[in-house]
Formats: structure tokens, sequence, C-alpha cells
């Protein structure tokens, strides 16, 4: 079962109870830099980082992360690595860590044999943007098996299933803020305020939204509407135009990212 | 385990975004299939404008230079549009129609079910977008045509190997995107459920017709049914109503490329693993950390890492047997149908034929040996003259 040493509760657990998300390709553009990048987030003010295990085929994304993953899987990026990643982290930070990637990537390595590794290096949760409700099964035993917390995803489309899927959700819920794919978007129209009333009548696990959020206008307006703002392609982005080089345009930009949801 | 299982396979492993979308057409196929209207709107799409029922033809000469079993082919090929692709593709259409839907988007390799999709939206007044990985678009050109001509708006796809696959993953990012106007109008028995039990009920007809016509022929039911496998709508149609009858042999011919001992193949059961990919649990072609391979075959068609997931359960449970035909054997049975039946199949359907000419002999005379001829291969004549270095100035 997930216990009290699962910490993505801890994420949520800031002066406003908001967390900022930050997501990041595994390997892209190598591996010394995603441990770098990560300590530099957590130092920037990110509460929780999601890393992505490249995909050959990742089905929910965008151009942007796409590329990510062509470019980390270029490089020689595996699960192995992504897990090595980890383990360097742990060895300076013990901030929150989620794993995103595919069914495919996690069900060949084994799903006993992936969590083991993720309860034994402190991976908190993961996300599995091709794994519904329906399901989830085959996952979750063997996660929560590990203290792994499988996040649940809601979209624009939950409608009646919202609260069908709130209800066994663990660690935090991650509410889609638009329809398509992930990237950044000028502006979000979903009616998110009325998905998160639905999600609160029937558990208090915290709820972050992402996709499409780029600007801390966004970010502030997200977190305000829920517990916490997610951001992935705009950071990919930095790292595309940036390489090796990115972690001071990071720690910028996650700072004012983290500065906005704090105000909210 | 949730729906849409066959044996271990199948399932539904799609985003949330798309999860009440498949629900709410499964729920208009179940009320529809039923629906005495829609079945004689169907059936009268399929007879009077897709030219069904299709031949079932005996291959006498075929069958005298193989010495064996008597070869019937099922013609395909002679429908509208020129294969089976649009046996499905006039059920899903009229299908999106009745729930509400005013825009197909598909996805294709070879181009046939694109232009099967293109023809299905101009005669029902719908709008049609097609994607096509950026190869297929060279190496189909034609199609690319046809399909404009008929009205739809065709994305060539750059992204990884621009083939088949990537087709399909963008099509469904396109579909997460637009999702309350459109339907998907997937061409294979593959994705997620519903549609891997859609396809092939509306692709069943080929068998159900063919069980029919083998009866009146022979007297009796046929030793074999052979067609060619790449995500397996054609096969699955050809074999479906003959799986309760044992004693058929059922034989899925994959796209062996260069070799299953090469990195060229898209031989899905040959070489291929249990894996998740495309909404599906089944057989794909992936290397040691699940990452989908890469993978080859001349037929843009059978191009694909994957296999339907009935197909998987048929191979698991022994009823079907897959076989893998390489490109030059599949190119050498294109050229034999056309010399000795006057037949120019497509290079799919000739992996097909490739099987029986290697098995014919080892059947009695008083047996029979149905092949589908899933298509006609116009499409394909600049690429073999290619293959065998024929410039023809396309």
């Amino acid at each position: 079962m997930i216990n009290e040493k699962n910490k993505i509760r801890k994420a949520f657990d800031t002066p406003n109870k908001k967390a900022f998300i930050v997501f990041m390709t595994a390997g892209d553009p190598d591996a010394d830099s995603t441990v770098r990048f990560v300590l530099e987030a957590e130092k920037a003010g990110a509460d929780l980082v999601e890393i992505g295990i490249p995909f050959s085929d990742p089905t929910a994304e965008g151009v942007v992360i796409q590329d990510a993953n062509i470019r980390a899987l270029k490089n020689g990026m595996t699960t192995d690595g992504a897990f090595d990643i980890v383990r360097r982290i742990r060895e300076q930070s013990q901030i929150p860590i989620c794993f995103m990637t595919y069914c495919n990537p996690v069900f060949h390595y084994g799903y006993d044999r992936f969590f083991t590794r993720c309860e034994e290096l402190g991976v908190d949760g993961i996300i599995l943007p091709d794994l519904p409700y329906e399901e989830k099964e085959e996952v979750e035993g063997p996660a929560n098996a590990h203290n792994v917390a499988l996040i649940s995803m809601i979209a624009p489309t939950s409608e009646e299933r919202i609260q069908m899927v709130a209800r066994e959700a663990r660690g935090f819920i991650y509410v889609v803020s638009s329809m398509g794919v992930t990237g950044v978007r000028s502006e979000i129209k979903t009616d998110l305020a009325s998905i998160v009333e639905s999600i609160r009548q029937v558990t208090d696990v915290p709820c972050a939204v992402g996709f499409g959020i780029s600007t801390p206008e966004q970010a502030k307006k997200m977190a305000a509407l829920s517990d916490g703002s997610i951001v992935g392609s705009a950071v990919v982005k930095i790292i595309a135009a940036e390489g090796a080089g990115a972690a001071p345009k990071l720690h910028e930009y996650i700072s004012a990212m983290k500065k906005a949801v704090e105000e909210t | 385990m949730s729906k849409g299982r066959y044996g271990i396979h199948g399932g539904q492993y799609i985003p949330e975004t798309l999860m009440n979308e498949l629900i709410r057409l499964e729920e208009a196929y179940e009320k529809y299939k039923k629906d005495p209207e829609f079945c004689a709107e169907l059936e009268e799409l399929l007879n009077k404008y897709a030219g069904r029922p299709s031949l079932l033809y005996y291959a006498e000469k075929m069958t005298k230079d193989l010495g064996g079993a008597k070869i019937y082919l099922k013609r395909e090929d002679l429908n509208h549009t020129g294969s089976h692709k649009i046996n499905n593709v006039l059920g899903q259409a009229l299908l999106a129609k009745k729930m509400g839907k005013t825009r197909l988007i598909a996805e294709t390799g070879a181009g046939q079910h694109g232009v099967a999709t293109a023809t299905a939206a101009a005669l029902l007044g719908m709008e049609c977008e097609i994607y096509m990985g950026k190869e297929d678009t060279d190496r189909q050109a034609l199609n690319v045509y046809r399909m404009e001509l008929l009205g739809a708006k065709v994305h060539p796809v750059t992204t990884g190997t621009m083939t088949l696959k990537d087709a399909v993953n963008e099509t469904m990012r396109e579909w997460t995107n637009r999702v309350n106007d459109t339907h998907y109008c997937l061409g294979s028995v593959m994705g997620p459920h519903p549609f891997p039990m859609i396809v092939r009920d509306f692709q069943s007809v080929i068998s159900r017709e063919a069980r029919e016509q083998i009866l009146k022929e022979e007297g009796k039911l046929p030793a074999a049914v052979v067609a060619c496998v790449g995500g397996g709508s054609n096969a699955m149609g050809a074999f479906y109503n003959f799986i309760p009858d044992k004693e058929v042999e059922l034989i899925g011919c994959e796209a062996a490329g260069k070799g299953v001992d090469t990195a060229f193949t898209a031989a899905t059961i040959a070489t291929g693993t249990l894996g998740i990919f495309h909404g599906m649990k089944s057989y794909f072609c992936q290397d040691e950390n699940g990452q989908i391979a890469p993978v080859y075959s001349i037929s843009a068609g059978l191009d694909y890492p994957g296999i339907g997931p009935e197909h998987a359960n048929l191979h698991d449970t022994g009823r079907a047997q897959y076989v893998p035909i390489t490109d030059d054997e599949a190119v050498d049975a294109f050229e034999y149908l056309a010399r000795t039946e006057g037949i120019i199949c497509a290079i799919e359907s000739a992996h097909a034929v490739a099987h029986v000419l290697k098995i014919a002999k080892n059947y009695r005379p008083d047996q029979s040996i149905i092949v589908c001829v899933s298509g006609r291969g116009d499409k394909d004549v600049a690429a073999i003259a290619r293959y065998r270095g024929v410039d023809i100035h396309d």
C-alpha cells in the first residue's frame, strides 16, 4: 500500500498548499544533464519532478516532447538508464519523483521488477497516459505493493467518469487541461473549476493541472483552480534550445513559474 | 480483465481523453448492428455501390500448374476502390454518420484504406483527412492523388519511421484533439476495443460469402484459407466464418521483408513479443527495452510492427498458423499470378499467393484452397518495376 514513505504528498505541503511540477525527458540531451537539470529544478523551487522514460511512439505527446523522446533514444537512453539517473539524483536530493512513460516499456521490463526498482530508488509515482481506469488493475497491484502511486488522469471529456476515476486515485490526480496532446497553448478553455469540484466531492487526493501551460499567468490560474500546475513542453523547449547548458535558463524559468504558483 | 479481450490480448490501452468516445462508439455499434434499417442500408451500399458479393474465382491454370489442391481466389480486388478496405469503411462511415459525426480521419499504409475512406466520405458527404507516412506517400504517390481527387486532405507524416505505424500515431493524436465531430475510421483489426471487433465484423462478409460460394462449387469446405496479414483485416474477414470449421486450416502470411533473420522484416508473429501499443495488448516487433522496432516490407500495407489481438489469440490457441513470406517470394508471386491468371494483385495479397505456390502440391486434387486476393495491384506496378530495375518514368 501507499504509505508515509511516499513523498508525493510533501510536494503539495507548501505554504499555500500548491505544487509546481516540472517534466523533463530522461537522457535529453544526456543522462548527466538530466541529473543536473532535476537538481537545478529543485533549487529553483520545483516541488515534484516528472521524469519521462523515452518511448519510440509517444502518442499522447505533441511535437516538442516527441522530439525530446527521439533525442534521448538516439543518445542511448533506456529504462535502466532512467533508473540510474534517479539513483544519482537520490544521492543528493529527496525531491518527490514520478516517472512518466507509456505502458510498453514498463510491461516489457516486467511490472514487478520495474516497481521493485522504483521502490529501491525512491520513485514515488508513475504516470502512464495510455493506461485508462479500465486497464489499471494489472499495473496498480504491483505499483501499490512497492509503494509507488499510479497517477490517474482526468480529461475534459471524462464527464461522468470523473468521480469513478477520482475515487480510486492515489498520489495526485493529473487533470488534463485541454483536448489533444501535450504542448504549449495560448488559451485553455476547459471548465476546470467544475472538474475539480467534482473531484473534491469524492477524494482529498490533490489534483494538478497539466497540458498546455507555459506562462506564469497560466500556472497561477491553474494552481488557483486546483492544487498545482504541471509544465512539460515549455521546459523541454528550453532544454532543446540550450542543450547541456540549459541549467541557468531552466532555473530562471522555473523560479518565475514557481513564484506565480506561490502567489495564488 | 477489461473488455474486448481475445485470450490475453486486446483491451483498451488509450488515453482517458478518448475513453468516453470509445464507450459511445461501442454502444452505437451494438445498437445499430441489430437495427434492420442500418443493416439494410449497409447491405445496399455493399451490393449496389461496392459491387458485392465478390467473385470466388476458380484459378484453373494455376491449379493445373501447381498440381495439387484446387485454387480459388476470393476476388476482393474487384470491389469498388480496389480492395477489401471498402467493406469496413462503408460500415464505419455509416455508423459514424448515425452517431452524428461529420468528419472522418484515418491512417493509411499502402493508401488503399485511405482511398476507401475518402470514397465513403465523398459518397456520404463527410469531411475527410488522411494521415500517411511520408515514405508511403512517396511509394504510393498515385493513391495520394486519388484521395485528393476524392476530396480528402492528405497529411504526410514525417515522424518516426514515416510509415503506417507513425500514421496511426498521428491519427490518434488528431482524434484526441478533435473528437466531438470526428470519427477515427480505423482500417484494421487493431487498436483499442471496440475497433478489432467492429472491423472484423464488417470484414467477415468475405468469409460469409466465401463459405457459401465454396460449398456451392465444391459441395464441401476448403482444406485451407490463406490471406496476408499486416494488422490483419482481410485475413480476419477471410478466416472468421471458418473458425468453427476445425477441419479448415487458417493460414496468415506475414511480410518477412528481406527475411526474418534480418533487421528488415515486418513479421510480427515470427519475430515479435508480447507488448502494449496502439491501444491493444498483442505481439509487436520491439527491442530489448520495449521500444517499437522499425519494420520493413516492400508492401506498405504490411509494413506494420504489430498484429491484431484476435490474430494473436488465434496464434496462441493454434487455430491459425502464421508464416513469413519474403519480398522476393511476394514479387515472384505477383508476377506469377499476372502471367498465369491475368490478375495483377496487390503486393500485399501476393504474400498470400506466394504461400499457396509453396503448399498447393501438398493437397489432393479433391481438396481446395481459398486465397484472399485482398486488393488489386495497379498501385504497385511502379514499385515492382523499380524492384526489378526497370525504369518506367512514373
